[in-house]
């Protein structure tokens, strides 16, 4: 059917900041959707509050609105731009949700907009358990034994019914946020209590567990001719009773035989037709391992996180031919975009194995709880295709950049038996490496999969693995070993460590035995028919098909998973430059390992090469393309942290030298630059021991701040008050030694101000100035960035461009830098400087409209700054003010402390605009899922040394008519300085106490500051930890507390007696 | 381990590792694109003399079962894989690939380049291989010049057919079915309905077929080329106008040769479980299984009683077709599937409504 001529104008919404459950792949998802409808001639109006995405480029979408996705600003934007039709089922969770508000505040049919792709009442009969149920019975399909409930009562009896275990699905709520399994009594009373928490409906699923059944997913999709396909099948290693987002996954399914497999396809398909969907969807199945018994576990009617994946993994573009049905086009009209010459009503046959493996972020959370279950606890995922299962899991393992190259980790030989079995009995993040090591130490995979309930046929694979090292070791120099330990997806790390030689030796040695892989095509046909496709993976076969070009190529490496620290600023920046190469006249090639991403969609780059980010990988490709160069600066530190290597190996990094880099980064090489540049920075040394550590902590004197060099993120980063704490954290937090030492710095107080900046060689842009709302020591990913600064004085900002400007040039800088100012006590000082384009790169590129990542590559490829038209110095300031909020996935990790420090702990950011601080900052809030209300009651617990400062916050709060709830301590201040307050018991006491309030909901915002001291038992940690369990915002930094105190003066009018 | 070689009639070498039986063997070699159903597949007789290749790397990971055969005897000449699954993990597993191809006498080689093979295939047609004895020294310009001046035998139809008539009894609708290389599930498809089935032989005469009074004429799929077997295209020129007739894969090209159209070989054939296929009348297209090397060609039907019904998606082949006057209808893919998606499985249950309109007219024609 033709495309819809009744409609002109869509309005299309986003997915809002990255959040654990939510992440990169509906940028990716998004930005091909609204290219799409582009491309059918449709005017795109587009609302996403993030900033860090492709999709909310200018040109992605006519218009772009980066506003709060809440029914107040998408009712504005509706008014304002009155579309003919929403689409949301590419936004996510979030944007159903917004989808389903909208519909019911009536605004949709009072402008008449329709909801194009599937329609409100099958997202319905989806998502509400109740409702999917009872379609599931009148079509006779098997779902586990369940019950809808809306009370803690109401679960028990259904507990008291079945017996446990039992698992706990909140409705509409999105990557299982608040579920989980419960084995006892006490873990459902807690379980289902936060279940319904954050269930906006407050409704919870129980159902009786089938863990141990084989988890099963397809992807499918329909078109309004009901034509109905199966894009890709995926099989999770880990069985049911691990969200399918935590969970090692194949595709396509392994152990399924054709009558499994076409069982599960028609049963998918059947309910896909019963809900009428129009685009993609997601089914997830149980399939019992011992006979034909199946049931349903839920489906997802829209695109997804495994959506993204299904596409990486066959080359189908899902989101884009989504888009498209959604206007009325049906899949046998459209062309598959990747053979270009066959029709997209098809199913795509693989001739390869992918597998993805999460990432999670428990390196920087080390209290947390690492347990997987029905909730999600990834960050991101990498995904790596070979063609036999050993070799793509192996691909997929270093990958990650955990540190993990093989299936082994670091200490094993200190684990016990016990401790092993228990963490492969339940999952946790590192299952897949203590299986590893159980294997090493000859426990059977019968065992492992008693264990485990992992199927036999995986772990024989992974077996396969394990024991080859013995092969190797047994024949060290063997070319046949050699070759068979590649095509099963050895690394060159674990092969130099069996043969006790360099990685390099082996590479060389591998080389001159013709032992180097083929690129193939991923092309959804098998090779049935011709491809044009770009997209390729390596493997060891014999025929290669990635044929190097006669144009000069440039490779721009990927930044990897998503983590924190790391998060789709990186991809965006990535982007960006491949562009710019290609706008030079140069192919651009990309190489990346995440799946979610845009950089991963093979019509972005000239040449997609789906590879670790290792160096052995990476010079496979390097070897072949032979490019002019390799740019590093936009992969993050994933890309930095290959540079060294890559340039001894005699390869040219295109921008920064490798040396200028390390200029930056080298904590003494830096010290040196700065003191020959003439720019101050806070006292410190490095130290390389615990004894030297204290010595220089005690010269500089306390606090100091302690980081281990080269870092990301502000991994393991502490602000230390006394030689105690500092001996703790030398002894737990770091391993310090002469490769890697120990920076110890003076911490001072004071303003903080993030520069970026561009420099061609000679000149140097600086898009913008901007200024953290919370004072130096919170890390700048978790600090609101403000531009244009607000207060700073002229002489300042002077010296701001001035040392920006020097230090660029000072330390050779081409292409990108980002610096960190603190301004204590009127003096300027620097505190990091990272060579590389930083998380800011799309914030400010989008205020400034200057395309950062564009200008810095083309500076890199030999343009200049000025005759690139953009200007030197600092640009010209924008009218407006505009904010960047962070945004945490706390509510998903359990027994993580919020409290921000210097370490980063957000997973996304949001931006807010407008024309005063106060209103920017109260678009900030809301799009991080902040209530604000201009009434209520704030509860404080501060510390000492805040007490003070606190005081005038409550004077502040009780003029507009806060009522304050203080612990006795923090009570005790507030009354003598004449602040009318509610006391409240601490943790412990007899009386209704803080956590009683923060529970029943009694205080609308929580300050809380922290008193020293980081272990968990606290008090402190108890109150943040309740808070986020109940959704009530928490602040623990006066800063942030004062500037939404901003942001509610400003909303209401005061109430001043005469 | 054991090596031996795949060696093609373009005088290109695969050299892997042997698995199942240790004899040497010549075919066609064809490549199939399905990613599950590697047991259906190496047992479907429309692959008779073929060795077949799977562009699915990993195969054998769910063993070989009890009962998902689609024939007893086996007739593939090879079984070409990227790589066998030594300890294969479902419920339903018996037996591995390897022993399985030992029993049957099937030699197989895992080890090689099989995407490379396959793009050879792609760009050169079906071509003549030869999978080497173990431990056979071979000359391969030998070999390439051998298999260059052989034709394969033309009867492969001959060997796979039953060479008996038997009852698959039921209480339904009465079908004869000929079995041009049947694969089981059509049978099953049948039985499911009820239907009282006679599984006659290739060449059994109309006269003989319409003796057992049938409701309705089944034409199985089989191997090869459609013009080999000439005594079937007389045959069904006998039955058509007589009784309800349902044709499948060669069942379907013999009734078009019968009503008077031409066949043709495609260059690599469409042998898979995603082929999309579109219903003219519905304007619907469903996803098929697929095992063919020849189809009707279009432009032959203009002057004969035929009109197409279905046409492949991606490039326009006659998937289907229809007599306009009498009660028949062919199909080139197979509703059966097994393996392969079972969108079209409809297509049985409009053979038995065919059956009974026609029963329903005849009745009423005696009335």
């Amino acid at each position: 059917m033709p495309k819809r001529q009744d409609i002109q104008s869509i309005l299309v919404i986003g997915s809002g900041p990255i959040v654990i459950g939510q992440a990169a792949e509906f940028d990716y998802a998004g930005t091909q959707a609204c290219l799409s409808l582009k491309e059918e001639g449709y005017r795109v109006i587009l609302i996403n509050s993030n900033p860090a995405t492709i999709m909310t480029d200018t040109e992605i979408a006519d218009k772009v609105y980066i506003e709060p996705i809440s029914l107040e600003f998408v009712s504005r934007i509706l008014r304002k731009e009155r579309p003919d039709a929403i689409l949301p089922t590419l936004g996510g969770q979030t944007g159903l949700n917004m989808a389903i508000e909208l519909h019911n505040s009536g605004i949709l049919d009072e402008l008449n907009i329709e909801i194009l792709g599937t329609k409100l009442d099958a997202i319905h009969q989806a998502e509400d358990r109740d409702l999917f149920r009872n379609l599931m019975y009148e079509l006779d399909v098997p779902t586990p034994e369940s019950e809808i409930i809306h009370t803690v009562e109401e679960a028990q009896a259904f507990v008291d019914q079945v017996g446990y275990p039992v698992i706990v699905r909140p409705a509409f709520t999105l990557g299982g946020t608040g579920g989980g399994i419960c084995e006892n009594e006490q873990e459902l009373h807690e379980i289902v209590a936060s279940g319904l928490k954050y269930s906006p409906v407050t409704q919870c699923l129980l159902e009786k567990s089938i863990a141990g059944y084989k988890e099963i997913e397809y992807e499918v999709m329909r078109d309004s001719k009901d034509n109905a396909i199966v894009v890709c099948n995926m099989e999770n290693v880990d069985p049911v009773g691990i969200h399918t987002g935590d969970s090692i996954v194949v595709a396509p399914s392994q152990t399924l035989s054709d009558r499994e497999y076409q069982m599960l396809r028609n049963v998918s398909l059947k309910i896909i037709r019963a809900l009428g969907i129009e685009g993609g969807c997601n089914v997830q199945l149980a399939l019992d391992p011992h006979s034909f018994n199946y049931y349903i576990i839920e489906v997802n009617p829209r695109v997804s996180r495994s959506s993204a994946l299904a596409s990486k993994a066959t080359g189908y573009p899902i989101a884009k031919l989504a888009a498209k049905i959604a206007v009325g086009l049906t899949l046998d009209e459209m062309i598959n975009p990747v053979t270009g010459k066959t029709y997209a009503c098809f199913e795509p046959a693989l001739d390869y194995i992918v597998a993805k493996i999460p990432r999670w972020p428990f390196d920087k959370f080390e209290g947390a709880k690492r347990n997987l279950g029905t909730q999600m606890k990834a960050t991101g995922e990498v995904m790596a295709i070979g063609r036999n299962f050993e070799e793509a899991m192996l691909k997929a393992v270093r990958s990650l950049e955990t540190g993990h190259k093989h299936l082994e980790m670091k200490h094993a030989e200190e684990l016990t038996d016990e401790w092993i079995q228990k963490r492969i009995t339940k999952a946790g993040d590192e299952r897949l490496f203590f299986l590893g090591e159980a294997l090493r130490r000859g426990v059977t995979i019968e065992q492992i999969h008693e264990w485990s309930q992992i199927d036999l046929f995986f772990l024989n694979k992974f077996k396969n693995i394990v024991d080859y090292e013995e092969v190797l070791r047994n024949n060290v120099k063997d070319v046949e070993t050699l070759r068979h330990a590649k095509k099963i997806g050895f690394a060159d790390e674990t092969i130099a460590k069996l043969w006790g030689m360099k990685e390099e030796e082996v590479y060389d040695f591998r080389k001159e035995h013709g032992i180097i892989p083929v690129y193939k095509m991923v092309d959804t046909c098998a090779a049935e028919f011709e491809s044009e496709t770009p997209y390729f993976y390596g493997t060891y076969g014999d025929e290669n098909e990635s044929i190097k070009t006669d144009r000069e190529s440039v490779i721009v490496l990927g930044s990897g998973p998503i983590r924190i620290g790391q998060g789709v600023e990186f991809d965006y920046a990535t982007v960006h430059s491949v562009w710019a190469i290609q706008e030079a006249g140069y192919e651009a090639i990309i190489i990346n390992s995440n799946p979610e991403t845009v950089s991963t969609d093979f019509s972005i780059s000239d040449k997609l090469y789906f590879e670790p980010l290792t160096i052995e990988d990476v010079m496979h490709i390097v070897d072949l393309e032979q490019p002019k160069g390799v740019v590093v600066q936009f992969g993050g530190q994933t890309a930095i942290n290959l540079a060294d290597k890559l340039e001894a190996r005699g390869v040219k990094i295109l921008g920064t030298s490798l040396d200028d880099i390390d200029r930056a980064e080298s904590r003494d090489r830096f010290e040196a630059a700065l003191h020959e540049i003439g720019i101050p920075q806070p006292l410190g040394k490095t130290a390389t021991n615990t004894p030297d550590a204290v010595a220089i902590a005690e010269e500089i004197g306390y606090p100091v701040l302690v980081r281990p060099s080269y870092v990301l993120g502000g991994r393991a980063m502490e602000i230390v008050y006394n030689t105690p704490e500092l001996e703790h954290y030398m002894a737990t937090a770091v391993e310090a030694s002469p490769e890697h030492p120990v920076l110890i710095d003076r911490y001072l107080t004071g303003k903080e101000i993030e520069v970026d900046a561009i420099c061609d060689g000679e000149n140097v842009c600086i898009p913008g100035i901007m200024e953290h709302i919370e004072r130096a020591g919170v890390h700048s990913g978790d600090s609101i960035a403000v531009y244009p600064t607000q207060d700073l004085s002229q002489k300042h900002i002077d010296t701001l461009v001035d040392y920006t400007t020097r230090l660029a040039k000072g330390l050779n800088i081409k292409g990108l830098m980002n610096i960190q100012y603190v301004i204590s006590d009127d003096v300027v000082y620097v505190i990091e400087v990272n060579p590389r384009a930083s998380r800011t790169v799309p914030f400010l590129s989008k205020i400034t409209n200057i395309p950062m990542a564009n200008v810095a590559t083309k500076s890199i490829l030999g343009q200049s700054i000025v005759e690139q038209g953009y200007p030197v110095g600092l640009a010209p300031i924008k009218d407006g003010v505009f904010v960047k909020v962070p945004v945490f996935s706390f509510a998903k990790l359990r027994r993580v402390d919020t409290t921000l420090g210097p370490e980063m702990k957000s997973t996304g950011e949001v931006m807010g605009k407008d024309s005063t601080l106060e209103k920017a900052l109260y678009k900030g809030f809301v799009a991080a899922g902040m209530k604000i209300e201009d009434h209520g009651s704030v509860l404080m617990t501060v510390s000492d040394k805040d007490k003070e400062e606190a005081t005038e916050l409550a004077k502040r709060f009780v003029n507009i008519g806060y009522s304050i709830l203080a612990t006795p301590g923090t009570a005790a201040a507030l009354e003598e300085a004449g602040v009318q307050v509610q006391v409240v018991d601490k943790i412990g006491s007899n009386g209704p106490t803080l956590l009683d309030v923060i529970q029943k909901g009694n205080a609308q915002l929580v300050i809380n500051t922290l008193t020293k001291g980081k272990q968990p038992a606290r008090d402190g940690f108890r109150i943040r930890r309740e808070s986020v369990e109940n959704g009530v915002a928490c602040l623990t930094s006066l800063d942030t507390a004062e500037a939404i105190l901003r942001v509610i003066e400003s909303m209401t009018f005061t109430a001043e007696q005469m | 381990m054991k090596t031996r070689k795949l060696i093609l009639e373009n005088g290109e070498v695969f050299e892997g590792t042997a698995f199942g039986s240790e004899n040497g063997s010549d075919g066609e070699v064809v490549f199939t694109t399905g990613m599950t159903g590697y047991q259906e597949t190496m047992t479907d007789p429309s692959f008779c003399g073929q060795i077949v290749t799977m562009t699915y790397p990993l195969i054998g990971n769910y063993g070989m079962n009890r009962d998902d055969f689609e024939t007893i005897a086996p007739a593939i000449k090879g079984f070409v894989v990227q790589e066998l699954a030594k300890t294969p993990s479902n419920f339903r597993s018996e037996r591995t690939v390897d022993e399985f191809c030992k029993q049957k006498n099937i030699p197989g080689i895992e080890g090689i380049d099989t995407r490379k093979l396959t793009r050879m295939i792609r760009t050169e047609g079906s071509v003549k291989g030869y999978i080497t004895a173990v431990g056979e020294e071979v000359n391969v310009e030998e070999v390439v010049t051998r298999l260059q001046n052989t034709t394969f035998p033309t009867n492969q139809v001959e060997q796979v057919s039953t060479k008996s008539a038997y009852p698959s009894p039921g209480r339904g609708k009465k079908v004869v079915l000929m079995d041009f290389g049947m694969k089981h599930g059509i049978l099953r498809e049948l039985n499911k309905r009820d239907c009282d089935v006679v599984v006659v032989p290739y060449n059994t005469t109309a006269e003989e077929i319409l003796s057992y009074n049938p409701d309705g004429i089944m034409l199985s799929n089989g191997p090869g080329d459609p013009k080999d077997v000439p005594e079937a295209v007389e045959t069904i020129k006998a039955l058509i106008g007589q009784l309800p007739i349902f044709g499948i894969c060669l069942g379907h090209q013999l009734f078009a040769l019968a009503s008077g159209a031409d066949s043709f070989k495609l260059k690599f054939g469409h042998r898979g479980a995603n082929h999309p296929v579109k219903d003219l009348k519905t304007g619907r297209t469903e996803l098929t299984s697929q095992n063919h090397g020849y189809a009707v060609d279009p432009d032959s039907l203009e002057g004969t009683d035929l009109e197409i019904t279905h046409v492949a998606l991606n490039d326009g082949t006659v998937e289907g077709i229809r007599h306009k006057v009498h009660p028949v209808f062919t199909v080139q893919y197979h509703p059966e599937a097994s393996p392969g998606p079972e969108d079209s499985n409809h297509l049985f249950d409009e053979f038995i409504e065919l059956m009974n309109t026609h029963a329903g007219k005849e009745q009423s024609q005696h009335a």
